[in-house]
């Protein structure tokens, strides 16, 4: 799960991490009391889940509070566009109010945490090259960054802290401090079960201070069970609303752009073949659907309602291998869809497994127009073409 | 022969709960040996006919057990697969799902040095048709007994596939889940390894998922090791950058990880790579000249 800076921030600075002060507002009033509170100059930054907020306009230096509250209400509802939002952008709900660090002769840096699957440890990385996109000074060069692999059973020992730092080339006088910011980065990876902690740009102040100036923190969202404290910071507005209608009956469902064929599937595997072989049959996948295992009459008939709710959708491919799911059970959800929410676009059915025989019967007496494919490909060539004969 | 599970599995179900209930009657339909299940706690009852033991060390006393099943609710998940492998059993199946990541990375680090296989966590299971032995959640009735080994990282597809072979008359060796999360125990290059050296198995059949390298590095294992054909399939062509697609390990971040990376590197090994999930059964039968 993302979380917004300000929120991350907060995350880390209780586990000891140095920010700089700030809070969050919601209105160009609470962003002038805030920056009355912290004294000027101050920096007001977008907050939305996604990065290059910078270069898009999402981040500005107000040395006055009337500069404040015009940056503010300039801001607020703004559609902030980054090479991480899409086109469309994502609109801007809340700003972060953050005092002013004196960036002159201050050197900036990367450090993150994350969990490095083909080794199956966390990863401390780090790099001099920091306030960029890590991803380019990865792809152009890969030497500068320093990767520390870390043991869970004695976690981030004090010589790896200063092997990197060391490395980044800090002084022997901050070589305290710096041990003690990045153990405290660990900790906070670890305590709340992050699935990535990123600092960039951490900042070197000239007078040697350490400081996040910019964090990025996601939750593994396996954990969440026992990070109450997450759930709180969960912000629906950033997500799309049918991911989270889909959500709340536990359906995965994830919107893709500019597909006309619908797709209900089990098992997250099957749903990417699945919108794979749609584009190969020459459609394009509208979204990824997977209802899970043990799905119900009912989760199927929301899960119905959901991908329809996408005006884009002209046809629906349903492609259920019934392992645990009872073919019957999905054919009683789907008639009932169909009948209740008056779908007028051609449903494709392709099930096999358990009680294929009497789902296949139910879906013929049913009285509705479902279309039979016994596999996968012929599937996906019917509703490509069902769906390209409706628009 | 076949792979991790066969004949001389005696398999022990941990969390015998109604999910953990309801498999071990499954298995045990199928044709598995099961001998018992653990819950602390309800050691001395009998559920179902299972008599149930208070831990994995007393049930193997007891038992014989040299496989576990695991479906222990995440909170659990990760002790319960050490409690397995600290009691000796060879091979654990961990069928749970949403295990934290970093639990898992504990895991990791304990199997270490140990003589334990892990398979999982999230995964479907393992099963060998030709000796009657399944370990997990998959349907039985549409495997069948023979010479081709299954390795993949997603449930249904993996059914997918083993119904394609299966209705073409072509049987299966021994079929491994191995799950769709970032951390796993038995990855495809540990599958493949264990294919390579089974005498029963003739062709390996490996399903792929984007997210991740472990498809690259089992393609460059094939190419150093395996002497045996391998057809294989990337899902996720069509999936976009960024997005979590299901399986928590099914995101393409940073531009690695795509499906088109990893099917290069599976080609260049000299896999026989479909693009289409529904070509994996007639792939098959091309390779092996059914």
């Amino acid at each position: 799960m993302k979380i917004h800076e300000y929120q991350g921030k907060g995350v880390l600075a209780s586990y000891g991490v140095p920010v700089p002060k700030g809070k969050v507002a919601y209105t160009p009033d609470e962003a002038v009391e805030i920056a009355k509170e912290l004294g000027l100059p101050v920096v007001v930054k977008a907050q939305i889940h996604a990065g290059g907020r910078g270069k898009g306009g999402g981040v500005k230096l107000a040395k006055t509070v009337e500069e404040c509250e015009s940056i503010a209400k300039a801001m607020l509802g703004m559609t902030l566009k980054t090479h991480q939002t899409g086109p469309e952008g994502r609109t801007v709900r809340r700003v972060l109010i953050e005092e002013g660090v004196d960036l002159e002769g201050a050197r900036e840096m990367y450090l993150a945490v994350l969990v490095d699957r083909a080794i199956g440890r966390p990863v401390f990385m780090a790099s001099a090259q920091g306030g960029m996109d890590i991803e380019e000074v990865a792809e152009k060069t890969p030497s500068a960054i320093m990767r520390e692999a870390i043991e869970p059973a004695v976690g981030f020992m004090p010589f790896q802290a200063r092997k990197i730092a060391f490395g980044l080339g800090l002084s022997k006088a901050i070589l305290p401090q710096a041990v003690k910011f990045m153990r405290a980065l660990y900790s906070a990876f670890e305590g709340a079960d992050a699935s990535l902690v990123e600092v960039n740009p951490l900042l070197v102040t000239k007078d040697g201070q350490l400081i996040a100036l910019d964090a990025k923190f996601n939750y593994d969202d396996n954990a969440m069970y026992r990070q109450n404290e997450a759930k709180e910071l969960r912000d629906f507005d950033e997500e799309e609303p049918l991911e989270v209608e889909a959500s709340k009956y536990s359906l995965n469902y994830i919107k893709l752009d500019g597909g006309n064929v619908g797709c209900m599937v089990n098992g997250a595997g099957l749903a990417m073949a699945t919108m794979d072989i749609i584009k190969l049959a020459g459609g394009s996948p509208a979204n990824f659907l997977d209802v899970g295992g043990g799905a119900n009459a009912d989760q199927i008939k929301n899960a119905f309602r959901i991908l329809l709710a996408d005006p884009e959708v002209k046809g629906v491919l349903i492609n259920i291998f019934g392992g645990i799911l009872r073919c019957d059970i999905l054919a009683e959800g789907v008639i009932a869809a169909v009948r209740d929410l008056n779908v007028k676009v051609p449903v494709v059915v392709r099930m096999k497994g358990n009680n294929e025989e009497k789902g296949k019967e139910m879906l013929r007496s049913s009285g509705l127009n479902f279309v039979a494919a016994d596999d996968m490909q012929a599937a996906a060539q019917q509703v490509v073409e069902a769906a390209g004969a409706v628009s | 022969m076949s792979v991790l599970v066969g004949a001389d599995t005696k398999l022990l179900v941990q969390g015998m709960g109604r999910h953990g209930t309801f498999h071990a009657m499954g298995c045990r339909e199928y044709g598995t040996n099961v001998v018992g299940g653990v819950t602390p706690g309800k050691g001395g009852q009998t559920i179902e006919g299972f008599p149930i033991f208070d831990s994995v060390d007393e049930a193997v006393r007891k038992t014989g057990a040299n496989v576990s099943v695991i479906f222990v609710p995440p909170p659990g998940a990760a002790d319960a697969v050490m409690e397995a492998a600290d009691a000796g059993i060879a091979v654990v199946v961990c069928i749970t799902e949403g295990v934290p990541t970093l639990d898992m990375v504990k895991v990791d680090a304990f199997l270490a040095g140990k003589p334990t296989t892990l398979v999982g966590p999230n995964c479907p299971g393992v099963i060998s048709p030709g000796e009657k032995c399944k370990v997990g959640i998959m349907p039985g009735h549409i495997h069948l007994g023979g010479t081709v080994g299954v390795v993949s990282r997603s449930g249904t597809l993996t059914y997918e596939a083993v119904g394609q072979l299966t209705a073409l008359g072509i049987g299966q060796s021994t079929c491994i889940g191995i799950g769709g999360d970032p951390i796993i125990g038995t990855n495809h290059t540990d599958a493949l390894r264990l294919f390579e050296a089974d005498s029963r198995t003739e062709a390996i059949v490996m399903i792929g998922e984007i997210g991740g390298t472990a498809e690259e590095e089992a393609a460059a294992f094939v190419k150093e090791h395996v002497s045996k054909p391998v057809v294989g399939f990337i899902a996720g062509q069509t999936a976009p950058p960024g997005r979590r697609m299901g399986h928590a390990g099914a995101i393409i971040a940073g531009g690695k990880g795509t499906a088109a990376e990893k099917m290069k590197a599976m080609s260049d090994a000299g896999i026989h790579v479909v693009k289409s999930p529904a070509g994996l059964g007639a792939a098959v039968a091309k390779v092996i000249k059914k």
